[in-house]
């Protein structure tokens, strides 16, 4: 299916519906719970998975070539700025990593017109927000082109 | 839904449309520029999560270092120029090249995780232009830059059509399009359209072709928008015949640049065989001293591991076992599938393959069309006024043809190897500009069409109406005489566009009368167009995604008809001429479509050389 929601633990909430880059994950208007109407249109991008509050959606791998018995889960813990994975082989075996996913606040990016506004003539040079120290060089290359020039 | 959708007007000085990695660095810095103008950004899914980033990465494929004289501009314009075998715009490369460090520290700042080596500081490089981070929240933590950047987000409203001014021909006014939730006819009155829409997957026949058809590289969200867009509007598109072929863990289609360069593994073929150097010997009879470039181009690559799969000598293996000699690797190595292509490690786990003990498969992909990774297909955009040569600058930096039209990311051609960071990089390039585009228009604001968007009205919503009358002459079921599916329409598209077009089931090869007949194939697609169905508004978003990839396709093989030499062996061959032709191609292909006659023009523009 790629991904699928368990039938006991959504809310229906609709969480997954909002996020999904496919619009895949729809609510079921019988059961007002959420599945995904197109399966060969999921990218396993795993975002409903995610940003589901209640952990009621998973993976099962393309069946045109995974076969069964798998579990690739995940929790991602987006205040913490963690993500942890846990996988499951086909055999039993089992590895687990978890990794950063994010190291200042959420909501904590300042805004482009919180800075001091730009000079009037600074519009038309080359130079783009917050350089050239954002270069961290001491200014912005350029390249003469003129021997070219038609 | 409402018979008759309500209408809503929006008006904005610049309208972003797309919100992926091009269109935020475009929406942040417009209002960096434009303090008091008005910008919105339009994205047909949700922008917390959208685009071909959506999921993550576990690397930033475009960085030069230059604090730590690691790379100038300079050596990068040569690499992309090597990789794409001479034909890239020079001061496009190079001006994404020159302020794209400035985008990455700010992503450091606002929270992404930029890995460091820990003796030297610095970030921890996986090639000489990639560095290592801790991706999976690499999209949500620039939306959030792009949320705060406008006055608006409107998510869920798919773009259909840019609109012309109806004062002034050849410039542009806005957009419309329909919100797939409510079904809402969205109107966007604009001065300025930065088109940051995504490249094209599932143009061509994708391997996996039941429940896996989704699973392609590039993301199925990726429509081609960028391409289907423009060429309506009047704008001339470039190198269209330079589609992407990616050689990938197979049927996961997972990354391959961190194994290859970090990990320091190495793909062999079923025999163990090393087996690129041969091919690359035997390649220089084709394409001279393009097969000496270093690093070796990405097509050429590819065309060696063709080469050993027509001779039997697959599976190819990556041999994964032979690195992953430490913990610190395993994860480094799991890290690059879970932050980017978490089926990958699906694949893995229901075939029970441990990286650490087995070998994997590596295969050829379907061919995609983008103009942000190795390759650079797109619109023909002005360049940056300081370095472009005249031919190559008529205005505002990365304005199409169009008046008022700027492109990011995978609209603008001729400038390949942007991926994530140079994409946010030439969106910010193109925001600047589309602020001082604003700022000379003075008064003179464009107009609308009233016609024109009643006409669009029309067209939009009316593949529901096909469906609502055509599925009452059946019982039941996808079966009808009267209508075609969005999918059904998707999957003929996919098979002549294999078949005749060069996709991998004639291992990438085409010819003109091949070409001719796909274009006829083409034509009666498109007249078949009139007659797609949607059932509901979902559907109705894949009929105008698939409206976006026909046009995109149909450009990729008139330009693939146009270029008659086999430059990018590895992505695709001209089997009547097979070598590559300096003498004669050594040019950029240039089309425009006329949308009033549905006549194509193609011709050619020349590349300027000015890095040694």
């Amino acid at each position: 299916m790629p991904t699928y929601t368990d039938m006991t633990r959504c809310d229906g909430c609709g969480e997954c519906v909002d996020i999904c880059p496919s619009d895949i994950m729809h609510i079921d208007p019988v059961y007002r719970r959420s599945y995904n109407v197109e399966p060969n249109f999921c990218w396993e991008c795993y975002s409903c998975v995610k940003y589901c509050p209640q952990h009621a959606i998973d993976v099962r791998g393309y069946a045109d070539f995974a076969p069964l018995g798998h579990k690739v889960r995940v929790r991602r813990e987006a205040d913490k700025g963690v993500i942890a994975w846990k996988i499951r082989y086909r055999d039993g075996r089992e590895k687990a990593f978890s990794f950063p996913i994010r190291t200042t606040a959420w909501g904590s990016i300042r805004p482009p017109a919180d800075y001091a506004p730009p000079g009037r003539h600074e519009l038309d040079s080359p130079l783009l927000a917050h350089e050239p120290e954002a270069l961290k060089i001491a200014a912005l290359p350029s390249l003469s082109t003129r021997s070219e020039k038609v | 839904m409402a018979r008759r959708p309500e209408t809503r007007f929006v008006d904005c000085d610049i309208l972003v449309v797309g919100g992926g990695f091009g269109g935020c660095g475009a929406a942040y810095e417009a209002r960096y520029w434009g303090r008091d103008l008005n910008i919105v950004l339009v994205e047909k899914a949700n922008v917390e999560r959208s685009g071909a980033v959506a999921q993550g990465l576990s690397a930033i494929n475009c960085y030069m270092g230059m604090q730590w004289g690691e790379n100038q501009p300079e050596d990068f314009v040569r690499y992309a120029r090597g990789d794409l075998l001479g034909l890239v715009r020079e001061d496009l490369v190079y001006d994404i090249a020159r302020h794209v460090d400035a985008t990455v520290h700010k992503f450091e700042e606002w929270g992404l995780p930029i890995i460091k080596d820990e003796k030297t500081g610095r970030y921890q490089r996986e090639g000489k232009w990639q560095i290592l981070i801790h991706g999976e929240s690499y999209k949500p933590i620039v939306a959030e830059a792009a949320r705060k950047s406008v006055d608006a987000v409107h998510n869920r409203v798919m773009v259909t059509h840019l609109l012309q001014d109806s004062k002034r021909p050849n410039r542009i006014a806005g957009a419309v399009g329909f919100n797939v939730r409510d079904g809402g006819f969205h109107v966007f009155r604009a001065k300025a359209v930065i088109v940051g829409a995504g490249g094209g997957s599932h143009i061509y026949r994708p391997r996996a072709v039941g429940e896996g058809m989704g699973r392609t590289w590039y993301a199925p969200w990726s429509t081609a928008s960028a391409y289907g867009l423009l060429i309506p509007a009047g704008a001339k598109m470039i190198q269209m015949e330079n589609k992407i072929v990616l050689a990938r863990f197979k049927d996961g289609y997972g990354p391959v640049g961190a194994w290859f360069l970090l990990l320091k593994s190495y793909a062999t073929n079923a025999y163990g065989e090393k087996y690129e150097a041969a091919h690359l010997e035997k390649l220089k009879a084709r394409v001279g001293k393009y097969a000496e470039s270093t690093p070796v181009p990405t097509c050429l690559r590819n065309h060696a591991m063709l080469e050993e799969m027509k001779a039997g000598r697959g599976p190819i293996y990556m041999h994964t076992q032979e690195v992953l000699d430490s913990p610190e690797k395993e994860v480094i190595g799991w890290e690059d599938f879970l932050d980017m292509t978490i089926s990958q490690a699906v694949v893995w786990a229901s075939q029970n393959i441990d990286p650490k003990e087995t070998p994997s498969e590596l295969i050829t992909s379907e061919p995609y069309v983008m103009g942000s990774h190795a390759t650079c297909s797109g619109a023909w955009a002005s360049g940056p006024e300081d370095i472009a040569p005249g031919d190559y600058q008529w205005g505002y930096n990365r304005m199409t043809t169009v008046e008022g039209l700027f492109g990011a990311g995978d609209t603008i051609g001729g400038s390949a190897h942007k991926f994530s960071s140079g994409s946010f990089t030439e969106g910010r390039l193109a925001g600047k500009a589309a602020v001082r585009y604003v700022r000379d228009l003075r008064g003179e604001t464009p107009a609308i069409d009233e016609g024109q968007v009643n006409t669009l009205r029309e067209t939009i919503y009316r593949p529901l109406e096909t469906w609502r009358v055509g599925r009452n002459e059946m019982v039941a079921g996808s079966v009808s005489p009267n209508y075609i599916t969005p999918l059904q329409g998707l999957q003929r598209l996919e098979k002549l566009m294999d078949e005749y077009v060069g996709g991998y089931s004639t291992f990438y090869v085409t010819s003109e009368p091949l070409l001719k007949r796909g274009l006829e194939l083409l034509t009666l697609l498109k007249e078949d167009m009139a007659h797609v169905g949607a059932e509901d508004l979902h559907q109705l978003q894949r009929a105008w995604e698939l409206h976006h990839r026909i046009l995109t396709a149909e450009s990729v093989t008139r330009h693939t008809l146009f270029r008659k030499e086999t430059r990018w062996p590895g992505y695709y061959y001209r089997a009547d001429h097979p070598d590559l032709d300096d003498a004669h191609w050594h040019v950029f292909t240039v089309s425009r479509y006329d949308a009033a006659s549905g006549e194509w023009q193609l011709d050619t523009l020349p590349v300027h050389h000015f890095v040694p």
